[in-house]
């Protein structure tokens, strides 16, 4: 039972990433239609700028009080990743906006090789470890199992990291339904024309959910890095992959469906390597992949799409 | 950097625009372009992570990175000066020009396949001395062809963005390389069943996943590629795990081996035994199955069934109601561009010795998708001009070693390679998003062959 509880908690905080990261897909997929298969390489590049923040305040400005240090981290690495959506957005996506449908999901898999590469050649092909900053928590339950102690333990670190989602995630769903962006966002996922006829600047729209995509995926990219303790440039791919799998088993184009989806994948990746294998933990999630896709496309909460003639 | 400020410039030729002088606007674009670049830039250029002992370790590289802002700054006033000067004014009128077919894509095709036929004489007399290396170089460009032809079926004819086709050519590489290690096969044993077993695979694969939607599909096949990968490591009792399969054999040419002793080749035909007599004999064994691939596709274009694909390439619906099974032509295109990768994977396997999932990454099913797409969807010849400046620049990368008198012995061209990739398949898609030989030759005709222009070609659809 401690077993199964402590496993329930790492699921849900693996999850929590997970969905933020799948927020950005689902975003993107819904307001134009195309997977931004970079998008996992924007939440590696959000893991290396948090990375450097936090080195830069801790050894070289000398700061140690942590609350500081991470919430300059986060908002640093916020700001720093939207400008990498964007500019992704303005030079392989936008130039190609009402070319052949697969155009964009061939750039974005140039933009993918491209941010992991550059990276890889400016940082070191090296994986940066750090040391768990974050220390300590509350213990839910104690039992023993054949004489050996398993507690279930919730740690500040994965508090941190569930109360920051859903923080967010009451963020967005209020930006989403009751500001004016919000509305122009939801306007263009309908009718992407009827909006720029009734004065919607779908552009700056679309720029918008890349940078707020990209800002969500830095928060998940911190959390990865304060949580694993280590990166690489190859972080983006597989974490991409998941969270897309996120996205399409929750409904794609619906933000619970990303949450609630990403929080799925976290579990059942955490279940199944607690009990049968770990070596076999990617293929789970892949096969989730497929049999969402293929017989129930629509996800959990995403409406069903009718294709016009 | 070099998107910014274009888009918006061309689009809306206010009243203030207009006055301002061009100079002006190239200079203003520049510096956005190039604070843009220090932005982008100030963590991954200017700052380094370093593994010390203790820990991590910050440094400073103010030199790179203001370097790199001047480039961009410089790059993007050249090119708002030179090259976008003229666009400035109305856009470009899409022109709907019908060009008389060409005859020079078959000349062109002609004189690349005489060319290829000769082409390891051509080295073995100009570079005597590197001749070795250019006709290995030679072998891995026509891989990377005969890999190219065989997703054209499934991307270029079919419309089916496959980005897990690295799976197949993995299924041959490992058939061979597994009947090899437990039954003893040689390569001509081995390869018929290798492409057999490829195309079953592409039937197992196909089946369920073929009636999703364009990027859906492209996602299920990644997803598959990845999973056989995955396969492929953690069964060690018999495909060896990461360690791989090594020692499989070289090809025979009717029972002779390519090598020294009685019995070989060069003994029987009383040649003098040289090393780059294998590197020939492989060189000519993958142009053939690189032809023979070209050959069955085009004869298949002329098919009832290669009409399907490209039918429903341009609409799937129209095909549905004209009564074409629809699943059906998708598995067939599926299971045979399938059965290509896998001739093209045994190959791979003959050729190296030793195979290991290493080889067969998502990374090597996006560079066979940037040679078809770069090389224009559903053109032959597109497809070897895009292998050879794609995998021939990327080796010619390696050799370029004046770099490292410019920037210093610890320069590695070589690092960069993927990085110039994946920036060539982005600005290439975004300059020509038709590829680079972007025209179409019709299959079918009426009276008289005409030239598709690209501009012509039903923009919005083909999934």
């Amino acid at each position: 039972m401690e077993y199964f509880v402590q496993q329930l908690i790492n699921g849900l905080t693996l999850g929590s990433i997970y969905g933020l990261i799948a927020i950005g897909y689902t975003m993107v997929y819904g307001i134009i239609g195309m997977i931004n298969f970079a998008h996992g390489d924007v939440f590696m590049i959000g893991a290396f700028i948090s990375l450097a923040v936090f080195l830069v305040l801790t050894t070289v400005f000398g700061v140690t009080f942590l609350p500081i240090v991470l919430f300059l981290a986060l908002v640093v690495s916020m700001l720093f990743t939207s400008f990498w959506g964007w500019t992704i957005e303005r030079l392989a996506y936008r130039p190609l906006r009402g070319s052949f449908r697969l155009a964009p999901l061939i750039t974005a898999i140039g933009m993918s090789i491209v941010l992991q590469n550059f990276v890889q050649v400016t940082q070191g092909a090296r994986v940066k470890p750090l040391p768990p900053q974050i220390q300590g928590g509350v213990e839910l339950m104690s039992g023993s199992v054949d004489g050996t102690t398993i507690n279930a333990q919730l740690s500040y670190m994965q508090m941190i990291i569930i109360g920051t989602t859903f923080v967010l995630m009451v963020a967005f769903s209020l930006l989403i339904s009751r500001t004016s962006l919000g509305r122009s966002q939801r306007a263009c996922e309908q009718d992407r024309k009827m909006a720029s006829l009734l004065g919607v600047n779908v552009d700056r729209t679309i720029s918008l959910t890349f940078i707020m995509g990209a800002a969500l995926a830095a928060v998940a990219g911190l959390m990865f890095m304060l949580l694993y303790g280590v990166i690489d440039f190859y972080i983006g791919f597989l974490a991409g992959v998941k969270a897309f799998t996120a996205a399409v088993l929750g409904g794609i184009g619906s933000l619970p469906g990303a949450m609630l989806g990403g929080l799925l994948i976290g579990l059942i990746e955490v279940f199944w390597s607690a009990y049968f294998t770990v070596e076999y933990k990617d293929v789970a999630a892949f096969s989730i992949l497929a049999i969402v896709l293929i017989f129930m496309p629509s996800g959990l909460l995403g409406k069903p799409e009718i294709e016009k003639v | 950097m070099s998107g910014p400020g274009l888009v918006s410039a061309a689009r809306t030729p206010n009243a203030s625009q207009g006055a301002e002088s061009r100079m002006t606007r190239a200079l203003r674009e520049a510096s956005i372009a190039g604070a843009l670049a220090g932005v982008l830039g100030f963590f991954f250029l200017a700052l380094r992570t370093d593994i010390v002992t203790g820990g991590l370790e910050v440094t400073t590289r103010w030199g790179l990175w203001f370097t790199a802002i001047a480039i961009v700054f410089a790059g993007r006033l050249a090119l708002n000066l030179f090259w976008f000067g003229h666009s400035y004014g109305a856009g470009k009128t899409a022109g709907r020009k019908i060009t008389r077919l060409l005859p020079s894509s078959k000349i062109v095709g002609r004189v690349a396949l005489a060319f290829a036929l000769i082409l390891p004489f051509f080295f073995m007399v100009l570079f005597p001395n590197r001749d070795r290396q250019y006709i290995d170089l030679s072998i891995l460009i026509m891989t990377y062809i005969m890999l190219g032809w065989g997703l054209n079926i499934v991307v270029g004819l079919a419309g089916l963005l496959d980005l897990g086709y690295v799976a197949f050519y993995a299924v041959g590489a490992y058939s061979f390389g597994l009947s090899a290690q437990y039954l003893g096969f040689g390569f001509w044993t081995a390869l018929p069943m290798a492409g057999l077993l490829a195309a079953t695979w592409g039937l197992i694969l196909g089946f369920p996943v073929l009636r999703l939607r364009g990027d859906y599909l492209a996602i299920v096949t990644l997803a598959f590629g990845e999973m056989i990968r995955v396969v492929l490591i953690n069964w060690k009792s018999f495909t060896g795990g990461p360690d791989g399969v090594s020692g499989i054999p070289k090809p025979t040419f009717f029972g002779l081996e390519i090598g020294r002793g009685s019995g070989s080749f060069g003994d029987v035909f009383g040649l003098p035994y040289e090393p780059i007599h294998r590197f020939v004999y492989l060189y000519y064994i993958i142009l053939a199955l690189a032809l023979l691939t070209n050959f069955v596709t085009m004869r298949l274009r002329r098919l009832p069934i290669g009409r399907a694909w490209e039918a429903l390439r341009e609409d799937e619906i129209a095909c549905r109601s004209l009564g074409i099974n629809t699943r059906n032509t998708k598995l067939s295109a599926f299971s045979t561009g399938a059965m290509f990768a896998g001739f093209a994977g045994s190959f791979f396997a003959t050729r190296q010795g030793f195979i290991s999932p290493e080889s067969f990454t998502f990374l090597e099913s996006a560079i066979i998708l940037a040679i078809v797409v770069l090389g224009g969807l559903g053109s032959q010849i597109g497809i070897v001009i895009a292998s050879v400046v794609m995998i021939g620049g990327i080796e010619l990368l390696r050799n370029l070693d004046f770099l490292k008198q410019i920037f210093g012995p610890s320069f590695e061209p070589a690092e960069y390679r993927m990085l110039i990739f994946g920036l060539a398949m982005v600005v290439i898609m975004v300059w020509k998003p038709r590829g680079l030989v972007s025209t179409r030759e019709p299959s079918a005709t009426l009276k008289e062959k005409k030239l598709i222009g690209a501009d012509q070609i039903a923009q919005g659809e083909g999934h």
